[in-house]
């Protein structure tokens, strides 16, 4: 299954990022060959619809769960009208997150776990 | 005649300024422009006699002829749009009200619709013209009703604009072509600091202007001395005096409170006058 993690670097031995909408990278991998692309932010330096620019490049990259630090409000919104699983409060590498997500054990977010802009700050 | 009352830094004097000036002149229009603040109602007590909503135009999508193309996105300078593959949602608070998306919307989907960000209210006191904006509270765009607010400026009057604090869009919206701006400041290094931040801005946008000492009994030499080295004139001192501050905590206007300040505030005005000739 393609999914995304968000990621300080751009392999599977880098940092998640706890940040969504401006994360360095997105590391979206299929989660049973470990096949992945890392795509660098587009949408790092923007002034504000970050959490929506890079929610709308997830519903683009057709991934079927995201799985970072923090969502926001308007990500969150835009995740979920996507039918995209939002998993929170991720710790440790892209690989670890990636074996932790495919035990089941992770379940997705009912809200937003920040408030807009958390991620500019 | 605009005159423009602004600061870098918030909390300076501002609102003090520019009520005590127009009621010493007398025949004046304030505009408040302080939008998400406004507090110059609060010492001029006016009576409001009209009051009128201010919009900002937003997209609104019919889904029915919408193909999902993402051109609306595409061209969204404030990224309020976001194209899903069998979705479009608009967020609304993030949306500037400029129509690029219905203008490029190949299937003709969007259509604009009002939406209502905050209002604008017009009052007198005595020969004194009060116009006031105000932002509903959760918005965060206070540009729209800060233009509505200057609208109302009537070129054959004077019109003295409070103006919000900071060097963002609304004060630039709010003090963009006065004839003269007074940039209130302390003699503070957090006052000096911003207040180079406003020079650097009133310079880009070519209005003259001058510099108010509030409190200038406080703080330190360097607001003064960096003035000198610049060639920018110094056209009033306040003192930190705790009979103003008195009379402010009591909704008071200085020239009501220590009358001699009168005098002063005019000659403000004719400082003013001089220089914008």
């Amino acid at each position: 299954m393609k999914i995304c993690i968000t990621s300080q670097g751009d392999s599977l031995e880098s940092q998640i990022d706890k940040k969504f909408g401006r994360c360095l990278y997105f590391i979206i991998a299929d989660s049973e060959t470990l096949e992945f692309e890392a795509i660098k932010n587009p949408n790092l330096d923007g002034m504000g619809g970050v959490g929506v620019q890079s929610g709308q490049l997830m519903s683009n990259k057709d991934v079927k769960a995201v799985l970072t630090g923090n969502v926001g409000p308007n990500a969150f919104q835009t995740l979920q009208a996507a039918k995209i699983d939002i998993i929170t409060g991720i710790s440790g590498t892209v690989k670890e997150t990636i074996e932790k997500y495919k035990t089941g054990e992770l379940k997705p977010a009912e809200k937003p776990s920040v408030d807009s802009n958390f991620g500019k700050k | 005649m605009i005159i423009s009352i602004a600061s870098g830094k918030g909390g300076t004097g501002k609102t003090t300024i520019a009520i005590n000036l127009a009621l010493a002149i007398g025949k004046v229009h304030l505009l408040d422009c302080d939008v998400e603040e406004p507090n110059s109602h609060i010492f001029i007590k006016p009576q409001i006699n009209s009051k009128a909503p201010v919009y900002i135009s937003v997209p609104e999508i019919d889904k029915s002829k919408c193909d999902f193309c993402g051109k609306c996105s595409e061209v969204c300078a404030y990224k309020a749009i976001a194209a899903l593959k069998t979705d479009v949602l608009i967020f609304k608070e993030l949306c500037h009200g400029c129509g690029a998306c219905e203008y490029f919307c190949p299937q003709k989907a969007i259509k604009e619709v009002n939406r209502n960000i905050g209002f604008i209210e017009t009052g007198e006191k005595g020969n004194l013209l009060f116009t006031g904006g105000k932002l509903n509270i959760g918005e965060a765009m206070a540009s729209p009703i800060i233009k509505e607010v200057k609208n109302r400026v009537k070129p054959e009057m004077i019109n003295i604009i409070d103006a919000p604090p900071g060097t963002s869009c609304s004060m630039i919206e709010s003090v963009s072509n006065s004839d003269f701006c007074v940039l209130v400041t302390e003699p503070t290094p957090f006052g000096l600091n911003d207040m180079i931040l406003s020079v650097e801005v009133l310079r880009k946008l070519n209005v003259p202007f001058g510099v108010l000492i509030n409190r200038s009994d406080l703080g330190d030499d360097k607001t003064v001395e960096y003035c000198e080295n610049e060639n920018i004139p110094i056209i009033m001192k306040i003192p930190f005096a705790k009979n103003i501050a008195k009379a402010y905590s009591q909704g008071k206007p200085i020239i009501e409170a220590l009358p001699e300040y009168r005098k002063k505030f005019i000659a403000l005005y004719e400082n003013i006058k001089e220089r914008i000739k």
